[in-house]
């Protein structure tokens, strides 16, 4: 034990002051400006949830619950078109040989390496084009495609874990293809889906320069843009706690989905080594 | 002509693969393959999204290097990625260094140091940044009461890029995890022989696991490489390039060109061209280098 001590030591300093930050921004939520200003330690004199309800009315024409809405309607469908369209795609990648196969994986690679500098702007003036600037549909559409390549990636890897002998005794039982993908492979796979889905939802909730140039109307506001329209439409004397009170709330989802699908996807992600 | 044989099992057609990768192929085409061709095309041009594109030729690539904004860019793109990278990369080695020691309650501390990585690029998490370093924030306050006069962080162009280092420096739980699974991969027996030939802790280490994480080391620093050349939120949300431009990434003159002024983007495709072309130089050089080392090594 004693050998161990400074090694504790160590990492719990590090996580206090990692974590310190989060701590004092939920502390700030209640604080005065002139107490945020003047004192380091997170705790507040009086919590009032006064502020919370201030907050989620936003300083904007529209409350919190509807840049809510509005960032689901984004998040649902996308974690939802991408575990399907991830999971066809690396099945067949993993379980078949067809013709040009090399030239399609190098296809995956190159794409997974692509910066998106290079590609957002050609997709403004496409989407542009269409008519479907300020609509979710640039926002969602690449996710029916398998667009991250790293997922696939990922769930090759995983299929290639299971025994092909699974897929003959299926095919054997009469099932086909997809039969076979679902029933008997799917269920082993089960936590790289789980992880495909979080990492699908926290990076969706992070996005920040996709919606700020696809979506231009308020109304349609995901809460990432919602909180830089309140923070550029206050000034300094106004009351921070509010601001920061929406952070907050704008956390929430993010760390509610982690902390849920915490136990299974962290499996998912050591043994598939994806990155946040 | 060779005629070649699939190894798919009896009664599967050849084309049964391809039928179900065919939605990432068509997103390949429509999502990365068209838009990488089409930014060179409006790279030649001069458009504004409203009048006809009028062909220039290489006129904006001319107009670049004689612009002082972008090369004032390039170079704070370029300082931004040699400081956070390396920086990056040795506190996430370290850190699952210590994380992989079988103690009790390691389980926290290893989520407790993941977390912010996960909200990492929250909008929410960047608010709270600015509020850390503004005039009267957390840092100048705990700088007060250690007896050290405040600073103004965003006021000077050196400390600015440092904050916003700072911040993806507090994100380094991606990497870190990718070095931790690495390191739960290399047998024990490896670590075991080299302490049975006299291995010191520190010997170990750099005889033993390091050559075993080369390939986990390698795709962390193409990844996050490739990331912080693209940096773009962080100053825009925090010092808006400023002060004095000491952080205005190519990403965000890019935006800038694109969105904020009138739209010039013949110009921004073409600067994103060239911040391609680096991005594609450096890690091409990376691969060179890699794979020669990899020879010498063996």
């Amino acid at each position: 034990m004693t050998k161990k001590l400074p090694l504790y030591i160590i990492l719990t300093l590090m996580a206090a002051a990692m974590l310190y930050p989060l701590l004092w921004l939920i502390g700030a939520s209640f604080k005065s400006n002139d107490e945020i200003f003047s004192s380091v330690w997170f705790m507040p004199d009086s919590f009032g949830l006064s502020v919370y309800r201030k907050a989620w009315k936003t300083v904007t024409p529209y409350t919190m619950g509807h840049y809510f809405m509005n960032t689901f309607m984004i998040v649902v469908p996308k974690v939802l078109l991408t575990c399907i369209s991830s999971v066809l795609v690396a099945y067949g990648f993993a379980r078949f040989d067809f013709p040009l196969k090399r030239l399609c994986f190098g296809m995956l690679m190159a794409g997974m390496f692509m910066p998106a500098v290079v590609t957002v702007m050609p997709m403004y003036l496409l989407w542009n084009k269409a008519g479907l600037l300020d609509t979710y549909v640039p926002l969602i559409a690449p996710s029916a495609f398998a667009a991250e390549g790293m997922f696939v990636f990922m769930l090759i890897q995983f299929f290639r874990r299971v025994p092909k002998e699974f897929d003959e005794a299926a095919r054997i039982d009469g099932c086909g293809t997809l039969r076979t993908l679902f029933y008997v492979l799917l269920p082993c796979i089960r936590p790289a889906v789980v992880s495909v889905a979080v990492f699908t939802f926290l990076w969706t909730m992070n996005d920040f320069l996709q919606p700020l140039i696809m979506i231009h109307s308020v109304e349609k506001y995901p809460l990432s843009l919602a909180l830089r329209l309140s923070v550029d439409s206050t000034g300094q004397g106004y009351e921070q706690c509010r601001i920061i009170a929406m952070s907050v709330i704008g956390l929430i989802p993010s760390v509610a989905v982690f902390s849920l699908a915490q136990k299974h996807f962290i499996s998912g992600i050591t043994a598939g080594g994806i990155t946040g | 002509m060779k005629k070649r044989t699939y190894g798919n099992p009896v009664g599967v057609s050849r084309y049964t693969g391809l039928l179900l990768i065919l939605p990432f192929i068509a997103g390949f085409l429509l999502f990365t393959l068209y838009p990488f061709v089409c930014s060179f095309a409006v790279g030649l041009t001069e458009y504004d999204g409203i009048r006809p594109a009028k062909f220039v030729g290489l006129e904006n690539y001319r107009t670049m290097f004689r612009d002082r904004t972008f090369r004032k860019s390039l170079t704070v793109t370029l300082r931004y990625a040699a400081i956070l990278v390396p920086l990056k990369l040795t506190v996430s080695l370290l850190t699952a260094l210590l994380l992989n020691a079988e103690i009790r309650g390691i389980g926290f501390y290893r989520t407790a140091l993941y977390i912010p990585s996960v909200l990492g690029a929250n909008l929410a998490v960047v608010i709270m940044w600015n509020y850390l370093f503004t005039s009267g924030g957390l840092v100048n306050q705990l700088l007060d009461l250690m007896g050290a006069s405040p600073v103004s962080w965003y006021g000077d162009p050196d400390r600015a890029l440092f904050v916003i280092i700072l911040l993806r420096l507090w994100e380094f739980g991606s990497t870190m995890v990718i070095f931790l699974a690495a390191l739960r991969d290399i047998p024990r027996d490896l670590c075991d022989a080299a302490k049975v030939d006299g291995c010191g802790r520190v010997r170990t280490f750099f005889s033993v696991t390091l050559p075993q994480l080369r390939g986990v080391i390698f795709v962390n620093l193409i990844l996050q490489t490739i990331a912080a050349l693209q940096e773009f939120n962080a100053p825009y949300m925090l010092t808006g390039g400023g002060p004095l431009k000491s952080t205005y990434t190519v990403g965000m003159l890019i935006y800038d060109e694109m969105f904020r002024y009138d739209m010039n983007a013949g110009y921004a495709n073409a600067v994103s061209w060239v911040l391609f072309a680096m991005i594609s130089a450096i890690v091409g050089i990376m691969f060179a280098v890699s794979g020669r080392r990899g020879r010498d090594g063996r």
